[in-house]
């Protein structure tokens, strides 16, 4: 039997509500009966994760009622947060003001508005081309060369990264690919829902079997990923009905959204690093927040890559 | 639990700049303060009185120069309805009046103050010497706990000149309160604030 598209979306919705409610449930049941220090701080890792998937339902939910361009804004609003943070990581001066001006005031929502618009011609050159052009010019008229490459090229990284890569997520819902219209978003449901399993299994592998701490993240473990990753490329294919693939051209897509994710984890992480070991988001050691960046990490690596191969073998 | 929404205001500074605070050496609790810190932007203000908790930012008055906010139209209208600011006549327009009158009225009346004692902005990330005010209001209210304040990474936002700020997370460090020596000289208080100051960049 086929359900239709509106009560695939409603069948999904309510699943993912069913499921995330009993991980929440488990999770704080396990903070409240645990005295182990240890645990406890990866209990309090693996529950911070639990209600960030949370937001995955929310983004749904508000598709679902509001139609694609609701998809936009959501996601615009996290490339600024994004981008605020990298720029607070970046030491730029005074001289900096106008091509940051650019970068926030009309990159972000030039890019959004072209990729609402499903103007692939255009968002997929605006950044890399036009503002690679423009901004080295701007920052060039202030006459200030200190530093003149280190400042431009980390103003057009942080764009790259929390702008263009993250812009290509509502990008995926806005593929038109014959036999499958008007179903983008479950697309990118599907999308993010690999994500984060990818990253809440990771988390609780690491916990369970971890022994190896990983450089890059020390919450997690090689073994953890390892298993983490594998786990998430078979839920993936298990979803493969909510997509346009065959279950084993899920399976190889899943596979490329977990890989990548973990290398985009891995290279902002190294970026943060090579930017200063002081993090925003720690105080005396504690962890206060995961940062925007810190979210993002893993979808600003994937969702470029998903896409693009989606667009490459599917759309069209 | 009744929502309790953030003034526009308040949103605004955080969208914009974060305005994150750091309880370091001090804890928000009731007590009369003076907060000081160092000036770098024209966001400064906003940001501190944003890093306030709601129930403290309602008895807590910034310090600002009429000479920039008391001109009329929108800036002076913040400064009055919403930062409820106390205005210091910088220029000393009228010879015979004493600038800090409005701030000891103020106090008086049990208000907690925020003031900029370097002045005027120093678009840089460590404040210039401090102004002689701040001395003379820790003698004249020794019951006034003297809270030195760090604000970081503003003068990024907002360079001098600039109008639109550039976001930004900042942010706002409060450390312990400044102890008052006995016959302690103005210069050596004043350093010495300025120095509690430039101990939170640090933090």
């Amino acid at each position: 039997m086929l359900l239709t598209l509106h009560e695939t979306f409603f069948a999904v919705l309510a699943g993912l509500v069913m499921l995330f409610t009993v991980a929440t449930a488990l999770g704080s049941w396990l903070e409240s009966r645990t005295a182990d220090a240890d645990k406890l701080a990866w209990i309090h890792q693996l529950n911070l994760r639990i209600r960030g998937s949370w937001v995955i339902v929310a983004i749904f939910a508000l598709a679902f009622a509001l139609g694609g361009e609701a998809l936009t804004v959501v996601f615009a609003a996290a490339s600024f947060f994004a981008l605020r943070e990298f720029v607070a990581l970046t030491p730029t001066r005074g001289s900096d003001y106008w091509a940051l001006v650019i970068a926030f005031y009309l990159a972000i929502p030039l890019q959004y508005v072209l990729v609402a618009g499903g103007l692939y011609e255009w968002y997929a050159v605006m950044i890399p081309v036009y503002l690679f052009l423009l901004l080295p010019m701007v920052i060039a008229l202030r006459q200030d060369t200190e530093r003149y490459l280190e400042r431009v090229a980390k103003v057009q990284w942080g764009l790259m990264i929390s702008v263009y890569c993250v812009s290509h997520a509502p990008a995926i819902a806005t593929l038109e690919i014959p036999g499958y219209e008007a179903r983008g978003a479950l697309l990118l449901l599907y999308f993010l829902l690999v994500l984060q399993m990818n990253e809440l299994l990771a988390v609780i592998a690491s916990a369970s079997v971890g022994r190896t701490p990983l450089r890059s993240n020390p919450s997690k473990s090689v073994e953890g990923v390892l298993i983490g990753g594998v786990a998430a490329t078979v839920v993936g294919t298990l979803l493969w009905w909510m997509t346009p693939f065959a279950w084993w051209q899920s399976l190889l897509m899943s596979a490329a959204i977990v890989v990548a994710g973990f290398m985009g984890g891995l290279v902002l992480a190294s970026v943060k690093r090579s930017l200063g070991a002081r993090d925003l988001w720690l105080e005396g050691g504690v962890q206060l927040a995961r940062g925007a960046l810190g979210r993002l990490d893993a979808l600003a690596f994937a969702a470029p890559v998903f896409f693009h191969l989606t667009l490459f073998f599917f759309a069209r | 639990m009744p929502i309790k929404f953030l003034p526009p205001l308040v949103l605004l500074a955080r969208l914009l700049v974060g305005a994150y605070p750091r309880w370091i050496g001090t804890s928000p609790t009731a007590t009369q303060r003076i907060y000081f810190a160092n000036h770098s932007s024209h966001i400064d203000t906003l940001a501190l009185w944003a890093a306030l908790p709601g129930s403290l930012r309602a008895n807590t008055r910034p310090v600002a120069a009429r000479d920039y906010w008391g001109k009329g139209g929108i800036k002076q209208r913040i400064a009055e309805e919403e930062l409820n600011v106390v205005m210091i006549d910088r220029s000393r327009e009228d010879p015979n009046a004493d600038p800090l009158d409005p701030l000891r009225d103020a106090l008086k009346n049990g208000f907690s103050l925020i003031i900029f004692p370097e002045g005027t902005r120093a678009p840089q990330p460590l404040p210039g010497p401090f102004k002689g005010g701040l001395y003379f209001l820790a003698q004249e209210f020794p019951q006034v706990e003297l809270i030195p304040v760090y604000l970081d990474n503003l003068h990024r936002s907002l360079p001098k000149g600039a109008l639109l700020p550039v976001p930004i997370i900042s942010t706002v460090r409060f450390g312990a309160p400044l102890a008052r020596a006995e016959g302690e000289s103005k210069d050596a208080f004043l350093s010495r604030a300025r120095a509690a100051v430039i101990e939170l960049a640090s933090g």
